[in-house]
């Protein structure tokens, strides 16, 4: 077998310096019952031209976002990857390394994170970030939990413009604490009303801006609600590209910033791995989940790199840990930095300002199909649209058509009673052919 | 012996600055079209303050990186025998098929019609682990090998609650030996944890975990083969006492690269056990993360596994596979789930990867994964002992068997003032990445090796003869050489000390990093 480098002969002197006649003597300690004689009921060994024909053709039965006409956001988003990224991240360096445990061989990793960390924290108008997280809604759930210890309360409120994954995988995490989760009723653009709900056991409000439906809000007042009712703001994101053109939520007050950094350096993937993006105040750091980069001196004064306030974590703090927390998202994270330093601020803000005037395109554009109505008012790159009948049948009828038009907002909450709420975006990936596909087809099949 | 170069360069090896320290904010490594400039619709929302986010272009990026990535150790490189974290190769082939622009181009919203491929290798994967593991159920979306502990403990405690018991079972046993991971996992998914002392044979014993059972305890948490590198011996007993007294057996599956195809913890009385495809599916560690820690799951837990679940509808006799998203949606199933573990379906990219190196492997070649991966730890066991102390590997002249890993101490060099940390140290200037250091807790100076199958014999003989010479000079008197080390590695040692207690966490326009380490040494 190809990735098997031992030989039978060499097995054989191995087990005859060991002083063992045979492999099961080694497996001597399982119980007889359970050590298996047979192979077990699977296909045997394949070469690499078998296993890639075999993958293949799975791949195949897949209609890939690039042959279509595709306007799909809801939590990821298709933009253009450089080539030098995916280059990058496939060096062995990086890619076979481990998690930096010996710094001393392992400052590419770490200074490679102590940017990272620096460019999340320029970008969020924070103070400091983490090495990232999972993905966006494990890093808001992460949120709503260190909330929870650093104001020692117990309630987390939730605006109905909160993507509803991100409610659903925070109320898990957070009601298996002890934790109440409430979250207000989908709301196109109404993060404000957190602000009513407000009271002396609130953790904190959880606002999302651009939402869930693309509109983007002023939270500077819901920050200083907060604050004077004890609380924290966390405020999540799905669209990290956004803040190249709107104000960051620092920059409004925010405690806690968590979201998806998927759309700078990461493809699509089916929804994974992504890299969650996690920033807050530096009062708060020890309070913070996850790994985290510092900066340090080596024996000869040498500035160097190493993972550090590791007291918060489980493996020394075990039960007393901030978070369960021991890997980070590596590989995807390092993506992010490689493709934030292809950007650079220029490079950013032009990004963004082109998926904004896409959206308003898009939006000017299905704004004037008969029936249809443009819900979302201020927007960056995604929009929701009313259409009549059932949206997730327009977005079937639409894939036939070869358009991804968006995805009906029944299928992310059902019980949101938006049946004919379909969410769109552009992003730069989109060309006026793409939208006149789009066009077309939605007047075809809404006729 | 040259020490200082003019250019701070030292051979291969090339200083880097930051690229805050050297680029600026009109650099760009991008050529995209320029805006139209059509009036914006942001509210007045625009951003105002500069981003101050250095740019660089395509040969600047790319050197600044791979000026970086060559201050990294790595698998590719050499031997990584880290104990526990199971350092294997990682197959290319993976890599490509994972890139296939069917799985990598697809948006995990899109209509079901246009990702069958996509739930085919789902399903697919879930079939080889639910096989191998000899469990009926797989939930495929935890994220990391800590977030399939959560899921298994949140799928035990649905059950408990489901019960009726979800208040009164709150107690969760956890041997001292855990990872880490364990005890914290238990408390966030609300348990309280008990500990069940280590003994001096590296194993739990039935009798401890019978004197802690009652009516108040949810379960265990046991990892097999142990964080010693050792099977539970009394594993089947201890999952049927725990079965007995009402609770449930969660196994963490870390190293279950050790038994892979050649036993089934389904067979073994295991509950929920998560698999991290990261270490025994040989997806890349790519230097912390992206893991993928699928959980498989019991009859008895199966019902309350987290959303979305696949489901498998047939419409005019064609097999057609379809997401259950929300509750609703499985009405009628009998099926309970917890909750939603992420957003979206799991680490896709991972579960191409694994399922490409376990269609090459094959139910033969997975055995053989284990096989050798035994084979190679105990192989370094017989060479290493004469030399080090190995706690639980069997008096001088026996050899005990370990499983995939092997746990030395260093009781026989500490007398002569070199410890654990100054051994580990001492293999970087040897060209080593080190074994794992100080873990488990359980046993003082722990050094946990785990060479994995991928190493060929030379290399184990290479890195034996290397421990070996190290622990002669450590006869020999030779301290400084140890508390010295690293002199040859990128960096010599760094403090870690310093960064915890002053910790600097980021850039910041004004500083000057390099400048105020100067300053420092001085």
């Amino acid at each position: 077998m190809r990735y098997l480098p031992l030989t039978n002969t060499d097995r054989q002197q191995m087990l005859s310096l060991i002083g063992t006649k045979s492999i099961d003597d080694l497996f001597v300690d399982v119980p007889k019952h359970a050590l298996l004689k047979d192979l077990v009921d699977l296909p045997k060994k394949q070469g690499e031209i078998e296993v890639h024909r075999h993958m293949a053709r799975l791949a195949e039965k897949n209609t890939p976002a690039g042959r279509t006409a595709f306007f799909l956001g809801g939590g990821a988003y298709r933009h253009h990857v450089p080539a030098t990224v995916d280059h990058i991240i496939q060096r062995s360096e990086f890619l076979t390394a481990y998690t930096p445990y010996q710094p001393e061989i392992a400052q590419g990793t770490l200074q490679a994170l102590y940017e990272f960390q620096s460019q999340v924290a320029q970008l969020l108008d924070m103070e400091v970030s983490n090495a990232s997280m999972y993905d966006g809604s494990t890093a808001c759930a992460e949120a709503a939990m260190m909330a929870a210890r650093v104001t020692k309360r117990k309630k987390i409120i939730f605006s109905g413009g909160v993507h509803p994954h991100y409610i659903d995988t925070a109320r898990t995490a957070c009601e298996a604490l002890g934790l109440e989760v409430v979250a207000l009723p989908a709301a196109i653009d109404d993060e404000a009303a957190v602000s009513k709900h407000l009271s002396a056991d609130v953790a904190a409000v959880i606002v999302q801006s651009p939402n869930v439906f693309g509109t983007i809000t002023d939270l500077t007042k819901i920050a200083e609600a907060a604050h004077g009712a004890g609380s924290l703001m966390v405020a999540t994101f799905t669209e990290c590209v956004s803040f190249g053109l709107i104000e960051p939520p620092g920059a409004m007050g925010a405690d806690i910033v968590c979201g998806e950094g998927q759309s700078i350096g990461n493809a699509l993937n089916f929804g994974g791995p992504y890299v969650g993006l996690f920033a807050t105040k530096e009062k708060f750091i020890r309070q913070m989940p996850g790994r985290v980069c510092g900066e340090t001196l080596d024996a000869d004064g040498k500035r160097g790199f190493v993972l550090t306030l590791s007291t918060r974590e489980q493996h020394i703090r075990r039960e007393k840990a901030t978070s369960n927390i021991c890997t980070n998202s590596g590989l995807c994270q390092l993506a992010w930095t490689v493709h934030m330093t292809l950007l650079g601020e220029q490079g950013l803000r032009q990004l963004a300002t082109l998926n904004h005037e896409r959206a308003i395109e898009l939006a000017d554009a299905l704004g004037r199909v008969k029936g249809v109505e443009v819900l979302t008012k201020r927007f960056f790159n995604e929009i929701a649209i009313r259409v009549p009948g059932d949206a997730q049948k327009v977005v079937d009828a639409l894939a036939e058509k070869g358009v991804i038009g968006g995805v009906a907002m029944s299928r992310l909450n059902p019980k949101a009673g938006m049946y004919d709420l379909l969410i769109t975006c552009a992003t730069e990936m989109n060309t006026d052919k793409d939208i006149a596909a789009y066009v077309a087809a939605l007047k075809a099949v809404l006729q | 012996m040259i020490t200082q170069t003019t250019s701070g360069n030292r051979g291969l090896l090339q200083a880097e600055p930051l690229i805050f320290e050297t680029g600026h904010a009109t650099g760009t490594g991008v050529d995209l079209p320029a805006p139209k400039g059509t009036a914006n619709k942001l509210g007045g929302l625009a951003r105002k303050a500069a981003l101050d986010l250095p740019g660089f272009s395509e040969p600047e990026t790319m050197r600044h990186f791979v000026r970086l990535s060559q201050k990294n150790y790595a698998i590719d490189l050499g031997l990584f025998p880290l104990g526990s974290c199971t350092m294997k190769h990682n197959p290319r082939l993976n890599e490509r098929t994972a890139r296939f622009e069917g799985f990598a181009d697809i948006h995990p919203l899109q209509p079901t019609a246009t990702i069958q491929g996509a739930l085919e290798v789902m399903d697919e994967l879930a079939h080889w682990l639910c096989t191998l593991s000899g469990m009926p159920a797989v939930a495929l979306s935890p994220k990391a090998g800590a977030h399939g502990e959560m899921c298994g403990m949140l799928a035990i405690k649905a059950a408990l609650e489901a019960r009726g018991e979800g208040q009164t079972r709150k107690r969760v046993l956890v041997p001292e030996s855990a990872h880490g991971t364990n005890p914290a996992t238990a408390v966030a998914a609300g348990f309280i944890v008990d500990e069940i002392p280590a003994r001096d044979d590296g194993r739990v014993h039935l009798d401890d975990v019978v004197a802690k059972l009652g009516s108040d305890v949810a379960g265990i948490m046991m990892t097999n083969p142990n964080t010693c590198g050792l099977f539970e011996p009394e594993i089947k007993r201890i999952a049927d006492a725990i079965h007995e007294a009402g609770g449930y057996f969660y196994c963490d599956g870390a190293n279950y690269n050790a038994i892979v195809g050649r036993v089934r913890p389904g067979d073994l009385g295991v509950d929920a056990m998560h698999i991290n495809l990261h270490k025994t599916f040989s997806t890349p560690h790519g230097g912390g993360g992206p893991g993928a820690g699928p959980t498989v799951l019991s009859a008895a837990l199966a019902p309350y596994a987290p959303l979305p679940q696949i489901v498998i509808e047939k419409s005019g006799g064609v097999r057609q596979l379809v997401f259950a998203e929300h509750e609703a949606e499985l009405a009628g199933t009998g099926r309970k789930p917890f909750g939603r573990m992420c957003a979206f379906h799991g680490q896709m990219g991972m579960f191409t990867r694994a399922l490409t190196y376990m269609l090459s492997h094959g139910s033969d070649g997975l055995r053989q994964v284990a096989e050798d991966a035994v084979l190679n730890a105990n192989y370094l066991l017989a060479r290493l002992k004469p030399h080090f102390n190995a706690p639980f590997g069997g008096p001088k002249n026996e050899h005990a068997p370990c499983m995939h890993e092997v746990l030395f101490d260093d009781s026989s060099i500490k007398p002569k003032g070199v410890e654990t940390i100054d051994m580990a140290k001492a293999l970087l200037d040897e060209g080593y990445h080190p074994f794992t250091t100080y873990f488990p807790l359980v046993v003082h100076g722990a050094m946990l090796i785990e060479p994995t199958e991928t190493e060929p014999k030379r290399e184990l003989d290479r890195f034996a003869d290397v421990m070996i010479a190290l622990a002669e000079r450590v006869n020999a008197g030779d301290v400084e050489h140890f508390k010295q080390a690293p002199r040859l590695a990128p960096m010599r040692r760094l403090d870690d000390t310093r960064a915890a207690r002053q910790p600097k966490l980021r850039w910041r326009r004004g500083d000057n990093g390099a400048e105020a380490a100067k300053h420092a040494a001085e």
